[in-house]
């Protein structure tokens, strides 16, 4: 995993959530996130609102990019 | 299923919606006009006649009378800016079981209806109005293309108006489950993140309206704005039709002004007994105690309880039903119409159904409150649609109005009110 | 290049293609399991599973280079893609073909995958199903070394590993159907 970002003003903020009608629980989001992503008591992931700190974002970003039924998305935020 | 509709005992609010039904008990094309007048739309439908409409919407401050009450307005503003709207589309889909004014509206009054759609279809530049009526009702569907034939094209190109008929499931009536169905997908919510962009078919932008909204639109290109606000209050002028049902000698639709207390609504169909509590918006809504039956019928004085005007609905239970019982029903039945396609509602909700069903039953024990405050927690906003919220909401506020009752059946001692027939079964 | 290296070549990548393939499919297969371990987390064995198949596929793309290139049986390039176009062995050199045909579909797709509908890239992804079998009966019908007793051994042990997989997803499957099944029941007995 890289380090630290360095360039501050670089820094992509991120927020993820969850597609509810895509998602299938999998639970690939809770495995690589757990710090942000926990599973209900069916094994759906429960997601915050807050925005991804920068030290997940890389994390975040491969589990969108991971998930099987591409539920978990993570969105840019407008500065 | 009932379609009385009674003048309300405040003479002081005379039925708008209703007016031309109540006066002559016709429903067609040459009464509607012979009461209301002509349909206002001129010849050279323009640009400024487009936006002199959604500007006299906004100074009503018409809201959308399909339980969201967001602006008209605004909605209308949306649409303009999304390049051409192709379809307008009427939800008469009554979903909620025990509301009856779309189909009251559709029978009664169609015309009015089909006027507001018009009106929106000429100003949007709509080429066609789908007017969506429930695969069951089938005296809905006819009356309402039976209205369609009579219009006339008229001087300017002609608006198609189709009545079709999606399945009736109660999440069928939700805006993206509708244009879902008219798209020729399954009739499910779709998860929409921004709901800035509007809903479409195919590639078109569609505009869903609630067939009550769409008759206010009707009235108020009328007699305008000012008119519109004689009744009802500031925040929520006008009138909006309630559907009174349960423990009440006469059941049906009714037209009141917003603002109205509750308890003077309820009282137009003679409640039978002693009023203990009464679901107010429908199955997905809110029970109100005795003691809160004084707010006014509207969104901003019922949202401070946690409730909504919702679908108008409001049922009545007398001191003689258990409101346990009913709220368990209620959740069981909500639990089968979920679209199953988001986990925490398809597996929470008949959860939550098992649980109120225990304590209904008397065979539950004090863990299971824990257990449900924590399921409510976990369904909460988790779905596509709001569904599952209004289940909790319903099922949370029966826990506060009925706790006493609540507590009493999960310890094994069930009330001895009457458990059936249900009080909540309307159709 | 002398054609007995080519030969070699074109045997050797040709098997360990496909024991690759076996691999790729059963931690593919896998991944749809519920069952998540700390020492094994999920999303690694995908991780895994695109990594092996990139691999499978360098070797795959070797193979039908070599036996293109070696001139000794007339094949053709044509018959990388296109069924039935070699002039030795026509059936099952034609199923080698298919083989590649879809595991190039499913490559692409899987690179195109946030550009495609979701279940366009599904509905591709399943016919990788489809390439194991065929690739198996080419290894057969085609391959030199299986009569060999190592060699049988080692496609038996694939076959195995496929199917133990499947059988483990089929009965995932049969257990979520279930799990809903309750669902529909409750739906049903439940009328206001």
């Amino acid at each position: 995993m890289s380090g630290t970002t360095e360039n501050a003003s670089q820094e992509t903020r991120i927020r993820v959530k969850v597609d509810p009608v895509a998602c299938d629980a999998y639970g690939y989001c809770a495995e690589l996130l757990p710090e942000l992503v926990t599973l209900d008591e069916w094994g759906y992931p429960v997601v915050g609102s807050e925005p991804v700190p920068a030290h997940l974002v890389e994390l975040a970003v491969r589990a969108a990019r991971d998930c099987p039924r591409q539920a978990f998305l993570s969105e840019e935020i407008a500065h | 299923m009932q379609t009385l509709t009674r003048t309300p005992t405040d003479t002081t609010t005379r039925p708008r919606l209703l007016g031309s039904w109540h006066a002559h008990h016709r429903s067609d094309l040459a009464t509607h006009v012979a009461f209301h007048g002509a349909l206002p739309i001129p010849n050279a439908a323009g640009e400024g006649w487009s936006a002199s409409l959604g500007e006299l919407i906004r100074q009503a401050g018409l809201t959308g009378r399909g339980g969201a009450s967001f602006p008209t307005a605004s909605k209308f503003a949306l649409m303009r800016r999304s390049g051409t709207a192709r379809t307008i589309v009427v939800n008469a889909m009554e979903g909620e079981p025990a509301s009856d004014k779309a189909a009251v509206l559709l029978e009664c009054v169609p015309h009015l209806v089909l006027d507001g759609a018009e009106l929106l279809a000429r100003a949007l530049r709509a080429q066609r109005v789908l007017v969506c009526v429930p695969d069951v009702l089938d005296r809905t569907a006819q009356s309402a293309a039976h209205a369609i034939a009579e219009r006339s094209r008229g001087a300017l190109a002609p608006v198609a108006f189709d009545v079709v008929r999606p399945p009736s499931r109660y999440i069928s009536g939700e805006e993206s489950a509708l244009t879902s169905w008219l798209d020729g997908r399954p009739a499910l919510p779709r998860f929409r993140p921004d709901k800035s962009v509007p809903l479409s078919i195919g590639r078109a932008p569609a505009l869903v309206h609630n067939a009550e909204t769409l008759a206010h639109i009707a009235l108020i290109a009328r007699y305008g704005p000012g008119w519109f606000r004689e009744c009802g209050t500031f925040e929520a002028p006008g009138t909006c039709l309630v559907t009174l049902s349960g423990c009440v000698e006469h059941p049906g639709v009714y037209e009141v002004a917003l603002g109205t207390p509750v308890s003077s609504v309820i009282a137009l169909a003679m409640p039978s007994g002693g009023v203990r509590a009464v679901l107010t918006g429908g199955y997905g809504g809110t029970w109100l105690g005795c003691d809160a039956l004084n707010t006014p019928l509207a969104p901003a004085p019922l949202a401070e309880l946690g409730a909504s005007v919702g679908a108008g609905v409001l049922v009545v239970l007398d001191e003689s039903a258990c409101g346990i019982t009913e709220t368990a029903r209620i959740a069981a039945y909500m639990a089968s119409q979920g679209a199953g396609q988001c986990g925490p509602c398809m597996f929470g909700l008949p959860a939550i159904a098992e649980d109120f069903a225990l304590v209904a039953g008397g065979a539950g024990d004090t863990a299971v409150f824990e257990r449900l405050a924590h399921r409510f927690g976990e369904v909460e906003g988790r779905g596509a649609c709001r569904h599952p919220d209004g289940v909790v909401r319903m099922a949370r506020s029966a826990l506060e109005v009925f706790a006493e009752d609540a507590k009493a059946h999960a310890l094994g001692r069930p009330c001895e009110k009457r458990t059936s027939p249900s009080v909540v079964a309307y159709r | 290049m002398s054609s007995s290296l080519l030969w070699y070549t074109t045997r050797a990548t040709g098997l360990v293609a496909l024991l690759l393939l076996t691999l790729t499919l059963v931690l593919g297969i896998g991944t749809a399991n519920r069952f998540s371990m700390r020492s094994w987390p999920r999303f690694a064995q995908q991780d895994l599973h695109k990594r092996v198949s990139l691999i499978t596929l360098v070797f795959l793309a070797i193979h039908v280079l070599t036996s293109v290139m070696d001139t000794y049986v007339n094949i053709g390039w044509a018959a990388i893609l296109l069924p039935f176009t070699s002039r030795y062995d026509s059936f099952w050199v034609a199923l080698g073909t298919v083989g590649v045909d879809v595991l190039a579909a499913v490559a692409v797709s899987s690179m195109l995958r946030n550009r495609i509908p979701a279940r366009l890239w599904r509905g591709v992804h399943w016919l990788s199903y489809l390439s194991w079998p065929v690739a198996l009966a080419h290894a057969f019908g085609m391959g030199t070394d299986m009569n060999q007793a190592w060699a049988t051994g080692l496609a038996i042990a694939c076959i195995f590993a496929v199917v133990g997989a499947c059988v483990l997803r089929v009965r995932l499957a049969v257990a979520e159907r279930r799990r809903t099944t309750n669902l529909t029941s409750l739906r049903a007995a439940s009328q206001v």
